[in-house]
């Protein structure tokens, strides 16, 4: 109890710290680019305009076929929408664990010379990543408006999934920051790592493509699917954003247990590693 | 008798210094593979116990080398010590290296309360004090200008008089006051001399023992991590200077 108490007190006389990081990341994102906060919506719309074209005209999946059906237009959704949504909840995880991983190496002039609670800077990221997740979200209303696309109440849930990713990036972060302290190349790995699971998440495909066929590959796809983490969230948001239905049970254990399983590891591995970062750093 | 405001129990620092410095993945793994990861162990700070009562003004000298920031920062809290116990009863303020949380691309403006908060303070507190910290920097017109832009003089000011504008329970310098020209230097010793009447426990490192003389009531003597004599400052300046030569000259 006096334990936990002392982690609140720490808390709270760095929490303006903390607030006074994130201003800063946000303040040196957008002075330097002279179109600013256009930038963030302007890149994801670009990004799925290419994405569009290449996956829906050369390879048709956005065909209505591969699509599962609006509950409410009984239609099948947009293919644009499908794929920014997709493409957002992907950005937001790659991105944060990304600084997050750099995040303690990186404040090593810092943590040399005053006592900061270390996990201070993990977190932050995560949260820098977020608002920048948040921005991004505007890119998807545009999409949501020019496409005059169905919506509905569930609509309103969107911050559930982008909740518990948050915290599945908080672990993740952890765990790759007290690593990287040790092993720098730990960096070059996970590069690999994000990309397998950037084509292990169904962004610019749909699932359906592989319903029905007998290959090998084909048959374990959807299972191996289920065990990229990253995976839960992206459906979970879709369903509640792109489908207009209630998240499935098996996506609310998904996106639960693995933010779950991450944060205890990730407080469980730092907790251990922190107090040598600075012989390292 | 109040109990002391730094208490020093049995505190010894190791640092592995690997003759080549491991820190890749690919690295580490050859090695473990062939039996080679080897450390020599050195001992920074080796058995220190020391007692700062509040209000002592305490003074440590020693050679390059001696241990003596290694010492702060763990009372600082920056590093663990490997074994032993360190304890300090109130707020610490470390004036180890001045700037150390300064971000290049920001105004002065913003970096005052990015380091202050850096230091635990409230951006309120910052507030109310922002003017007092401009003057005693001296650098009004340039409050708005990147940092970047600074000389390094400016940059030491600015951290200086951000870091004493609270009133910590300890104050921690370590070789501060050599930093800007002789008449900012006047000024900080001036400041802290201000902080300790207030009641501030301050604990310096420097190598001019003059300045130890004159400001401190209480020193220790630190070589190769341990203490060599502590006590009252005369006594301890006196067997330093002495003493430091003769040890040199016999080895
Ligand atoms: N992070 C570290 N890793 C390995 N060795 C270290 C580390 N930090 C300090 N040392 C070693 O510890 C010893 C004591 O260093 P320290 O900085 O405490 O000396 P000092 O008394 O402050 O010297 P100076 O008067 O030059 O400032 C030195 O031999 C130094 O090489
Ligand atoms: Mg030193």
């Amino acid at each position: 109890m006096a334990y936990l108490k002392g982690i609140w007190a720490g808390f709270n006389r760095y929490r303006y710290l903390l607030l006074n990081l994130v201003s800063r990341d946000i303040k040196v994102k957008y002075r330097r680019s002279a179109l600013g906060v256009v930038w963030s919506v302007l890149n994801p719309l670009l990004m799925m305009l290419v994405q569009y074209l290449v996956f829906n005209n050369l390879f048709g999946m956005g065909n209505a076929e591969n699509m599962q059906i609006n509950a409410i237009s009984g239609q099948p959704p947009n293919f644009a929408i499908y794929l920014l949504s997709g493409q957002l909840i992907f950005s937001f995880f790659s991105e944060a664990t990304n600084l997050a991983m750099d995040s303690v190496l990186g404040s090593a002039s810092l943590i040399k010379k005053v006592y900061i609670p270390k996990y201070i800077f993990p977190l932050e990221k995560v949260i820098f990543s977020f608002v920048n997740a948040l921005f991004s979200l505007i890119a998807l209303i545009i999409v949501f408006i020019f496409t005059k696309s169905t919506v509905s109440a569930w609509l309103a849930l969107f911050w559930v999934p982008m909740v518990l990713l948050f915290i599945f990036n908080l672990g993740a972060g952890l765990i790759l920051s007290a690593l990287t302290v040790f092993f720098r190349d730990i960096k070059h790995f996970y590069g690999v790592v994000l990309t397998a699971l950037n084509f292990l998440t169904p962004i610019f495909y749909t699932e359906s493509i592989f319903m029905g066929k007998s290959g090998f590959i084909e048959q374990y796809m959807p299972l191996v699917l289920r065990m990229n983490p990253v995976y839960w969230y992206v459906s979970m948001f879709r369903r509640l954003v792109v489908y207009s239905m209630p998240p499935t049970l098996s996506q609310w254990i998904g996106c639960i247990g693995w933010a779950f399983v991450a944060l205890v590891l990730g407080l469980a591995i730092f907790k251990k590693a922190q107090d040598r970062f600075i012989l390292y750093v | 008798m109040a109990q002391p405001i730094v208490q020093i129990d049995g505190v010894s620092m190791r640092f592995n210094i690997a003759k080549e410095k491991v820190d890749s993945f690919k690295e580490w793994f050859i090695r473990k593979a062939k039996g080679q990861l080897r450390f020599e162990e050195f001992f920074a700070v080796k058995d220190v116990s020391l007692t700062i009562e509040a209000g002592d003004v305490y003074g440590l000298v020693g050679l390059n080398g001696s241990g003596k920031s290694t010492l702060l920062k763990i009372v600082a809290g920056v590093l663990k010590p490997t074994t032993g116990k360190c304890t300090v009863r109130g707020t610490v303020a470390p004036l180890i290296e001045l700037g150390a949380g300064f971000d290049a691309e920001l105004t002065g403006r913003e970096n005052v309360y990015l380091n202050g908060t850096v230091l635990g303070m409230n951006p309120k507190y910052i507030d109310q004090h922002y003017q007092d910290i401009v003057e005693f920097a001296e650098l009004g017109e340039f409050m708005d200008v990147a940092v970047k832009n600074y000389s390094s003089g400016m940059v030491a000011r600015l951290a200086f008089a951000v870091a004493t504008i609270t009133k910590p329970d300890v104050l921690i310098c370590d070789e501060i006051l050599s930093v800007g020209d002789f008449l900012f230097q006047q000024k900080c010793e001036v400041r802290m001399r201000e902080l300790m009447s207030g009641g501030t426990t301050v604990l310096i490192v420097s190598h001019d023992i003059e300045q130890i003389e004159r400001l401190c009531n209480k020193a220790a003597w630190m070589r190769r991590g341990k203490i060599v004599i502590d006590g009252s400052c005369e006594e301890v300046c006196e067997a330093y200077k002495t003493g430091a030569q003769e040890m040199r000259e016999r080895e």
